[in-house]
């Protein structure tokens, strides 16, 4: 009796949560245009080191805007302008190195910029995004992984990680003491518009 | 001949001698341009070079202490006073801390920093920071050391080759030119 009765609850409880899991993948109900908002937004990236902690930090000032066509990932994009000089480590020697001309030259240069070229759906709730980073002058491929975190009436977030090479930038300053590659691990919640 | 006598230096103590002369000039100079310059990618560079060849001379500094103690020590002309002789002892013996202490205040600066860089050895091997407690107060003390320390280091190497030119042109001896190693003298021990 008592199994069948805890039978009965996973089978509602199942019942109810696989279609809303569900509803939550179909991305027709949350096609539109949305701006990537700093509330409930958060944009880390760290750089391991040879030996020791590395360097881990944010950025604390971007916008961007996903445009989702509900039926069609592949026709929807992503762009994000980021403010290099709004990059926070904890520690203010770092941040001034990391402004100065040996990282981001934040005296001459004012975005770094990502537009996706295609979005291409990996899972239920994850897709791989390429695209197009432009950082000092130089334009280089990157790829992120985007999983869907949540959505709700006129919001949607999103997990979005990737590896990007500083090489191709200029920005290889201190390699192979500090690795090339930057681990950016970015939550990005956006609201319609 | 490797080994020093009682009237040269053998080829060891002089390549000692002159290898470590331009690696303290170098250093001196990086030191000073490291630090004064504006591009902030260069100068982390040369800040990593600067760690590393300080760590060289530290080596070397090690070895040729040892040297040192283990060879004959090549005797000044007869006609040198014993005021000069302390002099010269002295310089030496500050010259040879000096080596020795200038690097490890350098590696202190690095090991109590608290950004925290990792020395990589000319690219090729890590080396483990000092066991200080990092703070910008431990790494303001040593790096006001190591900056004063080099101010000293450069009165004495300028004191020391003030001392070989007034050998060789005032004095018209033998003292510069022995470590020169053009022609050391004959071995007559």
């Amino acid at each position: 009796m008592r199994l069948k009765n805890l039978s009965l609850a996973a089978f509602l409880l199942g019942g109810l949560v696989i279609p809303a899991r569900s509803a939550a993948v179909d991305l027709n109900d949350a096609a539109g245009r949305y701006a990537i908002s700093p509330s409930g937004s958060s944009l880390a990236f760290a750089i391991a080191s040879i030996a020791g902690k590395g360097i881990s930090g944010r950025f604390a000032r971007y916008d961007g805007a996903i445009v989702l066509d509900g039926g069609n990932l592949a026709r929807s994009s992503v762009r994000i302008t980021i403010v290099p000089a709004s990059v926070e480590t904890g520690q203010d020697r770092v941040d001034t190195f990391l402004k100065s001309n040996a990282v981001f030259d934040v005296a001459n240069e004012h975005a770094i910029s990502f537009r996706s070229s295609g979005i291409r759906r990996t899972g239920d709730r994850s897709a791989t995004i390429t695209g197009m980073l432009t950082a000092r002058g130089h334009t280089s491929p990157a790829t992120f992984e985007a999983e869907l975190e949540d959505m709700g009436k006129g919001w949607i977030s999103f997990h979005v990680t990737g590896h990007v090479l500083r090489s191709p930038y200029g920005m290889d300053v201190g390699t192979p003491i500090y690795s090339n590659v930057v681990q950016f691990d970015m939550k990005l919640k956006a609201r319609r518009e | 001949m490797l080994r020093n006598t009682r009237l040269g230096y053998g080829w060891v103590a002089i390549a000692l001698h002159w290898t470590i002369a331009v690696l303290i000039v170098g250093q001196w100079t990086l030191g000073k341009m490291m630090k004064s310059i504006a591009d902030q990618r260069l100068s982390f560079d040369l800040i990593q070079w600067h760690k590393s060849f300080g760590l060289l001379i530290l080596a070397l500094a090690f070895f040729r202490l040892v040297w040192r103690l283990a060879n004959p020590r090549p005797a000044l002309p007869a006609e040198t006073s014993g005021l000069e002789r302390q002099a010269a002892g002295w310089t030496h013996r500050a010259l040879y801390a000096l080596m020795i202490v200038m690097p490890l205040t350098g590696w202190a600066i690095a090991s109590t920093t608290v950004l925290e860089i990792p020395t990589l050895a000319f690219y090729l091997f890590i080396v483990p920071d000092l066991p200080l407690t990092r703070s910008d107060a431990a790494e303001a003390l040593w790096a006001s050391v190591h900056d004063v320390l080099g101010w000293v280091l450069l009165g004495l190497v300028l004191l020391h080759v003030l001392a070989a030119l007034r050998h060789h042109f005032l004095l018209h001896d033998g003292v510069l030119v022995r470590m020169l190693g053009a022609g050391p003298p004959v071995n007559r021990e």
